[in-house]
């Protein structure tokens, strides 16, 4: 009889062959006490967050603490029960006005993780005979959609708005069309030409679906993401984001002006079948949302940060994965996964953590130590995680 | 007959550029056994192979196309459509 975990044992070997070296887990790591938005305590030692999506430091201010108590106090710690059954309280509706009003439309609808956003509206908008255009290197809750649906799914190059426009023009006459794509794509820190790809998918008669996840708080002059940035947001028809990066909590949502988006409530089964938010968790998040509208300074000195790492790295000899700054990611390529091992374990003795990002998340097979960056990273932490870079590079021969 | 041995000798043209190892390749040559091609080798392929004859390969059907032979059924069948 067959083992069914044998399909695993390439991985478990190559775990254990990368382990037996005697190199710390990359994908074990506890934090042990978590002092700031930019600092906990791991192994026991006071360590610098370079890989937490916590773009705006959202996570321990004073205002969302103060709500997500009260209403932790006042609500109780769950709902126990669907959205549309016993599971909306007056903070899951308080919280969806307070996404209406961020990204001035007219729906908002908050699902209890982001990967369930993408997996519950992309496989229930597009049908059997419909067709979903998608960028490439789309994260994996983007395909998890599309393989829970029924739709005929078509890939096109990273970035390439020539393959997006000609697999269009390829689409049956009278098909319905999805046009998925990213603001900021999380691997490589990459922003997409929205422009022209939202133009190109517009002339064709296609809907168009972006994640916003990576640009949320940050990007566009009130942080509504790269759609915003370059002044096409009213040609989007359907916005994903999520709690768990800028707004500092957990939980997904889409935002829309489709003037039947409501339906969605009642034919969507990631949001039908599940239990909703605990009442804390929309405080917090409301209260998020509602102060990020503010951020203005916060954005830059985020993008001052982004701009100094990117930098400095580039200075110290890292080939990064884009040329210039474009989003509060920045990933430094590293040439294969045991050297890559070795410097983020090299890092994290220093006092840093990053994200050790490898096949198959990764494009091109590509592994990567991947930095994102926060608003309440002080310019010093700043000149410091270069400091561990420049030790740690040099210590494990990946720079001279 | 002709029509499906120029279509499997264009598909096997486009083939090379991609057959790194030096496979000889055949009608029951597997890409993903044989070939061995990785994610993107295979959007790069489908991409040449939808540009030459102006048709789409979903995934769906990518999915349902191990070998040689049976692209050369689909490209076929997506060209007669």
């Amino acid at each position: 009889m067959g083992d069914l975990f044998d399909k695993f044992q390439p991985l478990i070997d190559q775990r254990e062959a990368l382990l037996s070296t005697g190199l710390t887990d990359p994908f074990n790591l506890v934090m042990e006490a978590v002092l700031s938005p930019t600092v906990a305590i791991c192994n026991g030692k006071r360590t610098i967050l370079l890989g937490t999506y916590n773009y705006m430091g959202m996570t321990f201010d004073p205002d969302v603490i103060a709500a997500g108590k009260k209403a932790l106090d006042e609500y109780g710690s769950g709902t126990t029960g669907s959205r549309v059954l016993n599971g909306t309280y007056a903070g899951h509706k308080a919280c969806e006005e307070a996404l209406k009003d961020f990204y001035a439309m007219d729906h908002a609808m908050v699902f209890s993780t982001g990967y369930q956003a993408n997996l519950g509206i992309i496989s229930t908008i597009a049908g059997k005979d419909d067709y979903i255009v998608l960028d490439i290197d789309s994260h994996a809750s983007i395909y998890d959609g599309c393989a829970l649906g029924n739709a005929n799914i078509v890939p096109f190059r990273h970035n390439d708005v020539e393959a997006l426009e000609k697999r269009l023009k390829r689409i049956p006459e009278g098909a319905g069309k999805l046009v998925i794509l990213e603001g900021v794509y999380s691997m490589l820190g990459d922003r997409a030409p929205l422009k022209e790809m939202v133009a190109v998918s517009k002339a064709a008669g296609a809907m168009v679906l972006v994640d916003e996840a990576h640009s949320m708080g940050f990007i566009g002059e009130n942080g509504r993401g790269v759609a915003e940035d370059e002044g096409i947001i009213d040609d989007v028809d359907f916005i994903i984001g999520t709690f768990s990066k800028s707004v500092g909590t957990v939980g997904g949502f889409c935002v829309s002006n489709h003037p039947k988006f409501e339906i969605l409530r009642l034919v969507c089964r990631p949001y039908v079948f599940t239990a909703s938010l605990p009442p804390s968790v929309v405080a917090t998040a409301a209260t998020s949302i509602r102060k990020l509208m503010h951020g203005a300074a916060k954005r830059a000195h985020l993008w001052a940060n982004s701009q100094k790492l990117h930098a400095g790295l580039k200075a110290l000899g890292f080939t990064l994965g884009t040329d210039t700054p474009q989003s509060a990611i920045i990933a430094v390529i590293m040439p294969d996964l045991e050297k890559g091992a070795a410097m983020w374990e090299a890092l994290l003795n220093e006092g840093l953590y990053v994200n050790l990002a490898r096949p198959p998340a990764t494009p091109g097979n590509m592994t990567l130590l991947r930095c994102s960056l926060c608003a309440e990273h002080s310019g010093e932490q700043v000149d410091q995680i270069l400091g561990m870079f420049a030790a740690a590079g040099r210590a494990t021969n990946c720079i001279a | 007959m002709t029509d499906r041995n120029d279509t499997a000798t264009r598909v096997m043209a486009l083939i090379e550029p991609f057959n790194k190892k030096g496979v000889d390749v055949t009608d029951t040559t597997r890409f993903a056994q044989d070939l061995e091609w990785d994610s993107l080798t295979v959007l790069d392929f489908v991409a040449n192979i939808e540009d030459e004859y102006d048709i789409l390969i979903t995934m769906n059907q990518q999915a349902e196309i191990e070998t040689v032979g049976q692209l050369v059924n689909a490209v076929m069948a997506l060209k007669a459509a």
